[in-house]
């Protein structure tokens, strides 16, 4: 089972440590806009949301390429093939959630690959707000809730 | 280019001229940047005894060298100016986004040269750059004009902008950025209204690249690594902000209490401290641009007579409401300090001069028909109100605006404004950490304790625990910790990346994003000489000698660990001023001249 981005807008600190690691580990520079994630801060709701690439099953961004440029590895990442892509950026009006992403200085498509298995952003998130899990194993949010549940009902110790 | 982009823009107000000009090389290597390279550019240009607030003062913004990189806290840029409030050279530094979409817009520094003669803005769109009209911005707040710029420029612009103090001249105002970052203390604001420029607005694409892009990696998981597992650096600030010292600094004895007049233990101040921001009035935590410290706090009072929202407060901000004005109520302090960011100027300092008129006023030598109403220190209303009539510019708001040491003197009682070269000094009473009192003497802004901050080792024990109440080892401790507090503002990234990193760690991340092989060494005399050339400038412009309010050199602590303490500066300047090749009248002696590269300056 391949693990999935998850994350925690509750606790983004808006700090962008995942857009400057992301662009670095894909271009060797610092850049925001060669970032596939970003967050996006909503200073009346006083949350900030890191969005990326959600690596559909059913990836609209594969179904409609017209030269098959995008497949799907051993991480589970939908990855862009840059020999057959024709930066067409049919992919970018198909996703559903806007994260296929265009650069105009390296004039090519781009989208998040998982880093092949070891995704900067979660890595560098200092509260965690981006974690990358097995979603067959991600009870944390299952515990949280049974943990409330056991303070209601439980036996005091 | 590596770690720089290599153009400084060159602005003209006056004849609204626009130039981009190569950075100097050979300055950004010698003065790091930020900090350091804009006070070379600053003292290569400006008469030393330019009157701060003419056309003539210039005003520098500069990011360093690991600005908007991936560095460890590497967020953050400078505004250089002659300081309105001390005469002194004036850097203040600030976090937030700003600095790094300046360097992704394609600029490392912006050099603002004259006034213009009507309010104008500084629009930058990668390289699309304007000056542009202010007219609809003068008179607004920092939160107003930063939403008005966001909504005209577009909502990925970052926005560095002056509030209505800055261009009423109020000594103490700041530049903000990003609503709630301040280059805060000196009156880099004042300055900047004295231009006629409100604000400046940038969105920038690019990319800041580095020189061993492998090594640099290796460098900054190092450092971010580190920086997390420190109890201070990594969970401390994290968990409740900078207000956390208030306990600790009360415990020490050193927190200083009714504008320095009695002791350093204010029995209520629990309640104004971070745990009980953190229960009562905390939203959530806040990082600046690729920080992992995340010390910044959204705040919120909801209800009562001191119903507000914004960020922070911070330590010393919390202090000179709080403890100074021997008030207690967390919910004024909070509004207070909201306050202070959305009209643009300096909490330390305003809340040090209100707590100077409340002592002056209890004494009798400000009429009440001066304030308006009786001012006496614990009022919460007072320092909110206080607050705003500075903010407004109305009745003895207008006083106040000029400091506690022009207005001390007004009313014949200079003695009792605590600073030092006119600018106050904030939170830590330097007779119960004598490094601090050091610190404050010889600090090249005037009072300030983010020219080297003692207080680390002497209270918390970072890197290592020394005494607070011995003087000896703390005049080279002092000029260690000066040297290296010069280098980071200049590096660009936070001075709270000490609490977990060193000089190894800083210099790491330096020498791979700029591709040098200098040692450590080297490295740190760069902080040396960036140190040494603002005490140029400040001999120049005839600065007054490094010394301490009399009420730290000659008034006892009454109680506490450092009960019967008084500032011990006579046991250590000496020896200071020799550590660092200085005369006997605190001036460079020629070889630390030569040693430095700064025979020129002298």
């Amino acid at each position: 089972m391949s693990k999935q981005l998850l994350v925690n807008p509750k606790i983004c600190a808006s700090c962008r440590t995942c857009e400057l690691m992301c662009s670095f580990g894909h271009t060797g520079t610092f850049n925001p806009r060669l970032s596939a994630v970003n967050v996006i801060y909503y200073e009346e709701a006083l949350v900030s949301v890191p969005i990326m690439c959600m690596q559909c099953e059913d990836a609209c961004c594969e179904k409609v390429c017209p030269v098959g440029a995008l497949s799907r590895d051993e991480n589970g990442a939908v990855v862009i093939n840059d020999e057959k892509c024709i930066v067409c950026k049919m992919c970018m009006s198909a996703c559903p959630l806007g994260n296929i992403n265009y650069s105009p200085i390296l004039k090519k498509m781009f989208k998040c690959d998982l880093c092949n298995g070891d995704p900067k952003c979660a890595k560098f998130c200092s509260p965690g707000a981006i974690q990358y899990v097995d979603p067959a194993e991600s009870l944390d949010r299952k515990k949280a809730m049974a943990e409330k549940l056991k303070d209601v009902f439980g036996e005091e110790l | 280019m590596n770690a720089w982009v290599g153009v400084i823009l060159r602005v003209d107000l006056a004849a609204k001229t626009i130039e981009r000009e190569p950075l100097n090389m050979k300055d950004a290597h010698d003065f790091v940047g930020a900090r350091g390279l804009a006070t070379k550019y600053f003292c290569d240009e400006v008469d030393p005894n330019v009157e701060p607030l003419s056309p003539q003062n210039k005003l520098i913004y500069m990011t360093g060298p690991l600005t908007g990189t991936g560095a460890a806290s590497g967020g953050r840029f400078e505004v250089v100016a002659k300081a309105p409030l001390t005469g002194t050279i004036g850097a203040a530094n600030a976090g937030g986004y700003f600095g790094p979409e300046l360097k992704y817009a394609g600029y490392d520094g912006i050099i603002f040269e004259n006034a213009s003669d009507k309010p104008v803005y500084l629009y930058i769109n990668d390289d699309v750059v304007e000056l542009r009209d202010a007219w609809g911005l003068w008179g607004k707040s920092v939160y107003e004009t930063t939403d008005l710029l966001i909504a005209e420029c577009g909502e990925s612009f970052k926005v560095s902008c002056i509030g209505p103090t800055g261009e009423n001249g109020c000594l103490f105002s700041g530049v903000l950025n990003d609503k709630h970052r301040a280059a805060g203390r000196g009156g880099m604001g004042a300055v900047m209204g004295s231009k006629k420029l409100k604000a400046v607005a940038v969105r920038g694409t690019g990319s800041v690249n580095v020189a061993r892009p492998v090594e640099f990696m290796d460098a900054l998981v190092d450092a971010r690594q580190k920086l997390k597992e420190h109890p201070v650096g990594g969970t401390g600030l994290a968990v409740f902000g900078t207000q956390v010292l208030v306990n600790i600094i009360n415990e020490s004895g050193a927190l200083p209490t009714h504008n320095w007049r009695d002791g350093g233990y204010f029995p209520e101040a629990d309640a104004t401290g971070g745990e009980s921001l953190a229960d009562n009035y905390l939203v959530k935590n806040k990082g600046c641009f690729g920080c992992s410290i995340d010390c910044a706090r959204v705040t919120r009072v909801p209800d009562g007579p001191f119903k507000s929202e914004g960020e922070g407060p911070e330590y010393e901000a919390g202090w000179s409401y709080g403890a100074n004005c021997g008030v207690s109520d967390l919910a004024a302090i909070c509004k207070a300090s909201f306050l202070c960011n959305e009209y643009g100027m300096d909490p330390i300092t305003l809340g040090a001069t209100i707590a100077c008129a409340m002592e002056l006023s209890e004494m009798g030598a400000i009429p009440e028909s001066d304030v308006g109403f009786k001012l006496r220190f614990g009022d919460p209303h007072a320092i909110v109100n206080l607050t705003e009539m500075v903010g407004k510019n109305e009745g003895f708001g207008k006083t106040l605006a000029l400091g506690s040491y022009r207005m001390a003197e007004m009313y014949g009682h200079p003695e009792l404004s605590m600073s030092v070269k006119k600018q106050e000094m904030p939170a830590y009473d330097g007779r119960a950490v004598q490094g601090m009192a050091l610190e404050y003497a010889t600090s090249n802004r005037g009072g300030c304790h983010v020219r080297g901050y003692m207080t680390s080792p002497e209270i918390l024990g970072v890197p290592i625990k020394v005494d607070p109440l011995v003087t000896e080892g703390k005049a080279s401790l002092l000029k260690l910790f000066q040297d290296l507090t010069a280098l980071i503002d200049s590096l660009g990234v936070c001075l709270f990346t000490t609490f977990g990193l060193g000089l190894p760690e800083l210099a790491a991340q330096y020498k791979h994003a700029v591709g040098t092989d200098e040692t450590d060494e080297e490295i740190l005399l760069k902080g040396e000489r960036i140190w040494n050339i603002e005490k140029h400038f400040n001999i120049a412009a005839g600065v007054e000698k490094d010394t301490l309010p009399p009420r730290l050199l000659r008034e006892a602590l009454p109680s506490g660990p450092a009960a019967g303490k008084v500032a011990e500066l006579h046991a250590m300047l000496g020896e200071y001023y020799e550590l660092r090749g200085w005369d006997a009248d605190g001036v460079p002696t020629d070889l630390k001249n030569k040693e430095l590269g700064l025979a020129n300056e002298a």
